[in-house]
């Protein structure tokens, strides 16, 4: 229920605003995080990351301020491209040359970063 | 609890993206190491900054923690309000006993420096046990870069200026850390470059029988006009220049330790130079701008070396 009410809200466009009895009280909001809020479009540099020469240090998942590095079994697994803002804190931080590189280019919905 | 990227990677992040703030924002840094530092179920008291429009926009939320958002003056108020309210619940039964809440407020540090100030140095002195982590980002960011207690010496903002009446902001920072030591609560410098020494003052300071407030710089890139990528490695600059230096005051204000000691202590241009906001530092004539400030920040290190000697 709360899911479903909280799905109408996120579909605020003219045509569909929901009801008063609809919105939770309070106007409390019941959300699950904001992850799918692409910020990821935002981006103008995309970060590339080496997958040979990283040693999961994981310096890179510690200071992403987006939460877009993947991490799985404590292993670097990849960028989250729909929400990398391109900052390119990784990439500066990364201990290791040529681990992670930002590139010119925010394409983001097709691309493999 | 170990402090072990492997393991704390494996763990639900309690801050999620998807947040509006600026890129390279190193709010969300400290936030993400504050909430996995936090040993037990973490309440967080959030006022009006940077971190509360952007992470709380309706109707999203980037927190998966309990979330109070309250006007800028009174965040350690609702905070003290918040852990009485546990108390008062545990001893009618209606929340187990065993179960421990950390209560923490994040603010910015024109909401602790200035306008917080009044209500954290009541929660300080009450001795509620809460944390105050301010987010040191030296000027009121959220509304357009405005000078704050926490801007530094001869610092450019948009009610600072830098002409030939005056360059930049004519006061020193207020020294917050000394403020929140001086009503005998745990009280720390850190940043957030140090994640290891971060991570252990939060812990510290939610085990501590008492208030505690943890001060943390937070490089601005927007405010403090240097690239995004830069974040991480200007707040590395403020600490090797003890411009900002780690420290921590325990036993009720009496035992100051200086958790890092630079082996070099770095000039303080290395730190100016990459920033805009000191950018008329290095023009022709302003050259005693550089000297004040590393005087002043000489004149603090020292006075913060003679305390932990003391001590």
């Amino acid at each position: 229920m709360k899911r479903k009410i909280n799905d109408s809200i996120r579909k605020l466009d003219k045509t569909c605003l929901p009801n008063w009895y609809e919105i939770p009280l309070a106007g409390a909001i019941l959300s699950e995080g904001s992850e799918d809020y692409e910020t990821g479009s935002w981006r103008t540099r995309r970060p590339v990351w080496n997958k040979e020469e990283c040693t999961s240090c994981l310096i890179c998942w510690l200071f992403c301020p987006e939460m877009a590095i993947k991490v799985t079994g404590g292993k670097m697994a990849g960028i989250n491209a729909s929400l990398c803002k391109g900052c390119g804190v990784c990439a500066n931080e990364c201990p290791r040359e040529g681990a992670m590189t930002m590139v010119e280019g925010g394409e983001y919905r097709d691309c493999k970063v | 609890m170990a402090l072990n990227l492997k393991e704390l990677s494996q763990r639900e992040p309690l801050f999620t993206g998807g947040a509006r703030l600026c890129v390279g924002c190193p709010a969300p840094m400290i936030v993400k190491q504050v909430l996995y530092a936090a040993p037990h179920n973490p309440i967080v008291v959030n006022p009006t900054c940077c971190l509360e429009v952007s992470s709380a926009v309706f109707p999203y939320s980037s927190w998966k923690v309990p979330y109070y958002h309250n006007a800028f003056e009174n965040a350690a108020a609702v905070a003290s309000g918040i852990e009485r309210a546990v108390v008062a619940l545990k001893k009618r039964g209606r929340l187990a006993r065993d179960k421990e809440f950390d209560i923490i407020v994040i603010g910015g540090d024109g909401g602790t420096y200035d306008i917080g100030l009044q209500a954290l140095s009541g929660m300080l002195e009450r001795g509620h046990r809460c944390l105050y982590v301010c987010y040191d980002n030296g000027a009121y960011m959220n509304t357009g870069i405005q000078r704050s207690g926490a801007t530094p010496y001869g610092a450019w903002t948009t009610t600072s200026h830098v002409g030939p009446a005056q360059k930049g902001k004519q006061q020193p920072r207020k020294d917050i850390v000394q403020i929140a030591a001086a009503h005998g609560a745990y009280a720390a410098n850190a940043s957030l470059h140090a994640w290891r020494d971060l991570m252990r003052k939060v812990q510290t300071a939610l085990n501590y029988d008492g208030p505690s407030f943890i001060n943390v710089q937070a490089p601005c890139p927007r405010g403090w006009r240097f690239p995004s990528s830069k974040t991480v490695e200007i707040a590395r600059l403020g600490t090797e220049c003890c411009f900002y230096p780690l420290y921590e005051v325990t036993d009720g204000g009496k035992k100051w330790i200086i958790n890092h000691t630079p082996r070099r202590k770095l000039p303080v241009e290395d730190y100016l130079r990459p920033q805009g906001r000191f950018a008329h530092f290095f023009q022709k004539g302003n050259e005693y701008l550089i000297e004040e400030f590393q005087r002043q920040v000489d004149e603090r290190w020292e006075h913060l070396l003679k305390l932990a000697e003391m001590s």
